[in-house]
C-alpha cells in the first residue's frame, strides 16, 4: 500500500457488491456483500475454493458485468450506473485482462492480437505496430510476432495474451487464474511478467490463482469464501523479483 | 472506423476463402445471369430493329387473301400488274411499288443445282426492298417491261452455285428458262425470323410469268413511303384503292392485307422485351437466394465467432463497431460477388453473343443496377447477423466454446 500520509482515493471500490445468477428457487448469490477497497500500485492476488465467486468479482471489476446490489466505484465512478457503451470505453482505457483460456483470435498473428485494442483505440497504424512490437519484446516474444495462436506454446500463448493486456498502458491489470494452463516453470515466467509491470509501469494488478506459490507473489490476498471475502491481508515477504 | 472494419473485413474474408467464395457464388451467379440475359436481350432487340429497317424504311406490303394465322391465307384471286400500277397512280406521296410474284425453283449450273426462292419483280424492287447491288449491275427497266433473260442472284445462291467462282455473265437454268447472271446483291444476312436473306434470285416480273410460272399472277405488292409520310394513311388508301379494284361490296371483308412493317417491329421488339424481362426476373430470384445464402453464412459466422465477439467486446469495443465490422463484411462479400459476376457475365455476353449471333451491346445502367443491387443484399441480409452478434453479453460470448 501506499506509504503516503494523505488519504489516498480507492482506483476501485466494491461496497456491499451482491450478484444474483437465476431467480426464485433457482436463485444463487454469487456474490453475498463484498466490501473491497484496492489502491493504484496494489498487486492483489485474489484466492478461494472453487465457486467461491471470484470470476464473478472479476467480471465485475473488469465492467463486463454489473453487482445485482451495491455500488462498484472505478475511479470515484459508479460502473453500474454507466451504459453498455460506457463501460465498453472504460474497458478500452483503462483495463486490461488476462483470460485463463488465452482468448486470443485464432488464425490471426500474434502481433495483430497485440494490436487490436489499440484498433479500437484508434491508434494510427505506425504508433500501433511500434507499441505493438514493444509489447511483444516486453514478455519476450519478439521473433514470434508472424505466429498465430496455433504456432505458439501455452506458455507463449498466455504472454501474447499478456502483450495485448498491456500495449494500451492500462491503469488495472486484471487477470482471472493467468497460470491455470500452465507448468510451473511457465507459471513462473508469468509470474515475473506481472510483478515486474506491476513494479516497474506503477499497473495495479489483480490476480486469481488456485496456487498459493503464485499468491506468494502479491504484496496482499484476498481469499473468497460463499461469496464474501474471509479474509484480506497484505503481504510482508511478496516474492520480489 | 469505417477504414478499419473494412480492414478488418477484408482480412476475415482471406481467411476463409474457400467458404467467402461458395458464400459468394448465389450472388455471382445472380448477378451474372441477370446482366448477360439483359446484354443479350439488347443486343437482340438492336438486331432485330436493325433487320426490320433493314427490310426497307417506310414499307408496306400487300398480300393476297385474308391473313388467318401465320402463313394461312384464305383463297382469292391474286393481283395483277395493272393493280401496282393504279396504287402508285391513285395514292400520294409513294417512293416505289413492286408487284412481286415468287415461287421455290431448283437453279441450276453446271453440275450444281440449289433449290432457292425466284422472285419475279421490277426494277423497284431493289430499293423496296432495300436491296443493294454488290457486283455487276441489276436489270433496266426496258428489261424489266421485255421480260429478258437476265438475273441477279443473292449471295447464298451465288456461293453454292459458282463456289469462289465469279458468277456474273454465266447462264444459269431455272426450269425452262435460261438465264444470264448480270448482278450480285451484297449481302443481308439471316432476318429477325432466321431466314437467310440472301438465298434469293431476281428476275424481271415479266420474264418469270411468262418462263416460270406460266401465269399473269403477281402475289404481292411492295409498297415504299416517301420519309415523312404517314403510312397509317398509306395503308387506309391502300385498303380503299383495292377493295374497289377488286369490287367488294360494302359489307364483304378485304380478300387481302396490308401489312405496315413499323408495326411488325413494334410487335417484335415487345415480345423480345418480354422475354429480356421474363429471364431477368429469374436472375433477380437467384440473387434474393444469394442474399439469404449471405444471411445463413453471416449466421453461422457469428455462431462460430462468438468467442472472438466476446474477445473484442470484452477488449472495449463497442456495439455499433461489432455491428459494423459484420455489416461491412457482408457487405464486401456480396458486392464483391457482384464484382465477380459482372465480370463472368461481360465475358460471358461477348461469348454468347458471337455464339447466338446478336450484337453484344454493353448497358452500363444494369451494371450499375446489378452492383448496387448486390452491395445492398449485404446490407439487408447482413445487418441481422451483424445486430445478433453485437448484441451478445460479453461474458457469455467468453465462455461460449
Ligand atoms: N452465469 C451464471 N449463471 C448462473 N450461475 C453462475 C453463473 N456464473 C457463475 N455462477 C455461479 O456463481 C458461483 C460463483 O462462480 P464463480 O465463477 O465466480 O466461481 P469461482 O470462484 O471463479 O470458481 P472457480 O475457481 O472454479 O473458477 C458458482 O456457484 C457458479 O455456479
Ligand atoms: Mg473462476
Amino acid at each position: 500500500m501506499s506509504d503516503l500520509t494523505e488519504p489516498v482515493t480507492p482506483l476501485l471500490e466494491l461496497r456491499g457488491v451482491t450478484k444474483i445468477y437465476g431467480s426464485g428457487d433457482a436463485e444463487m448469490k454469487a456474490l453475498a456483500g463484498v466490501n473491497l477497497s484496492i489502491y493504484p500500485g496494489e498487486f492483489v492476488a485474489v484466492m478461494g475454493a472453487s465457486g467461491s465467486g471470484k470470476s464473478t468479482c472479476m467480471n465485475i471489476l473488469g465492467c463486463l458485468d454489473t453487482p445485482s446490489a451495491g455500488h462498484y466505484l472505478f475511479q470515484g465512478i459508479d460502473v453500474g450506473a454507466l451504459s453498455r457503451n460506457q463501460r465498453a470505453l472504460l474497458r478500452r482505457h483503462y483495463l486490461g485482462f488476462v483470460f485463463q483460456g488465452f482468448n486470443l483470435l485464432n488464425r490471426t498473428s500474434a502481433l495483430e492480437n497485440v494490436e487490436l485494442p489499440l484498433i479500437y483505440r484508434g491508434t494510427a497504424a505506425e504508433t500501433r505496430h511500434r507499441l505493438a512490437r514493444e509489447a511483444l519484446q516486453a514478455v519476450g516474444l519478439s521473433d514470434r510476432e508472424g505466429h498465430t495462436p496455433g504456432e505458439l506454446s501455452g506458455g507463449q500463448q498466455q504472454r501474447v495474451a499478456i502483450a495485448r493486456a498491456i500495449v494500451t498502458g492500462p491503469k488495472l491489470l486484471l487477470a482471472d487464474e493467468p497460470t491455470g494452463n500452465l507448468d510451473s516453470a511457465r507459471s513462473l515466467e508469468i509470474m515475473a511478467l506481472l510483478t515486474a509491470f506491476n513494479r516497474d509501469k506503477g499497473i495495479t494488478v489483480v490476480m486469481v490463482t488456485h496456487e498459493p506459490d503464485m499468491a506468494a507473489y502479491a504484496r496482499r490476498v484476498v481469499l473468497f469464501k460463499d461469496g464474501l471475502i474471509a479474509n484480506d491481508q497484505p503481504q510482508a515477504g511478496a516474492i520480489p523479483c | 472506423m469505417l477504414g478499419n472494419a473494412f480492414v478488418l473485413a477484408l482480412r476475415e474474408l482471406r481467411r476463409n476463402v474457400m467458404r467467402s467464395i461458395l458464400t459468394m457464388l448465389g450472388i455471382i451467379i445472380g448477378v451474372s445471369a441477370v446482366i448477360t440475359l439483359v446484354t443479350l436481350g439488347g443486343g437482340a432487340t438492336q438486331q432485330v430493329t436493325e433487320q426490320i429497317a433493314s427490310l426497307g424504311s417506310n414499307l408496306l406490303m400487300v398480300t393476297v387473301g385474308k391473313r388467318m394465322g401465320p402463313g394461312q391465307t384464305s383463297g382469292a384471286a391474286a393481283f395483277k400488274v395493272a393493280d401496282a400500277e393504279a396504287i402508285m397512280r391513285e395514292i400520294p406521296g409513294l417512293a416505289a411499288v413492286a408487284p412481286v410474284a415468287m415461287g421455290s425453283t431448283t437453279a441450276i449450273y453446271a453440275n450444281e443445282n440449289w433449290s432457292t426462292n425466284v422472285t419475279g419483280s421490277t426494277e423497284a424492287f431493289f430499293p423496296v426492298s432495300n436491296q443493294q447491288l454488290g457486283l455487276g449491275r441489276l436489270f433496266s427497266s426496258s428489261e424489266a417491261r421485255v421480260g429478258s433473260a437476265v438475273c441477279v442472284l443473292g449471295q447464298t445462291v451465288a456461293t453454292k452455285l459458282f463456289g469462289a467462282q465469279n458468277p456474273l455473265n454465266n447462264r444459269i437454268r431455272l426450269r425452262k428458262l435460261s438465264c444470264v447472271v448480270i448482278g450480285l446483291l451484297k449481302s443481308k444476312g439471316q432476318s429477325s425470323m432466321g431466314s437467310d436473306q440472301d438465298d434469293l434470285i431476281v428476275v424481271p416480273l415479266r420474264t418469270y410469268q411468262r418462263r416460270i410460272a406460266g401465269n399473269q399472277e403477281v402475289n404481292m405488292i411492295k409498297v415504299s413511303v416517301n420519309d415523312g409520310v404517314d403510312t397509317e394513311l398509306v395503308k387506309s388508301d391502300l385498303e380503299r384503292v383495292m377493295r374497289s379494284r377488286r369490287h367488294l361490296a360494302a359489307n364483304e371483308d378485304n380478300n387481302f392485307t396490308v401489312l405496315d412493317m413499323k408495326e411488325i417491329a413494334a410487335m417484335l421488339s415487345t415480345t423480345t422485351r418480354t422475354m429480356t424481362s421474363l429471364l431477368s426476373a429469374v436472375g433477380a430470384v437467384s440473387l434474393l437466394v444469394g442474399g439469404i445464402g449471405i444471411m445463413n453464412i453471416m449466421l453461422v459466422s457469428v455462431t462460430e465467432r462468438t468467442r472472438e465477439i466476446g474477445i473484442r467486446l470484452a477488449i472495449g469495443a463497442l456495439e455499433r463497431e461489432v455491428l459494423l465490422q459484420f455489416l461491412v463484411e457482408a457487405v464486401v462479400l456480396s458486392s464483391l460477388g457482384g464484382l465477380i459476376g459482372i465480370a463472368l457475365a461481360l465475358v460471358g455476353s461477348v461469348a454468347l453473343s458471337g455464339l447466338l449471333e446478336v450484337p453484344f451491346v454493353f448497358q452500363a445502367d444494369i451494371v450499375l443496377v446489378a452492383f448496387l443491387f448486390s452491395a445492398s443484399v449485404g446490407v439487408v441480409f447482413g445487418y441481422f447477423p451483424a445486430r445478433k452478434a453485437a448484441q451478445l453479453d460479453p461474458i457469455d460470448a467468453l465462455r461460449h466454446e
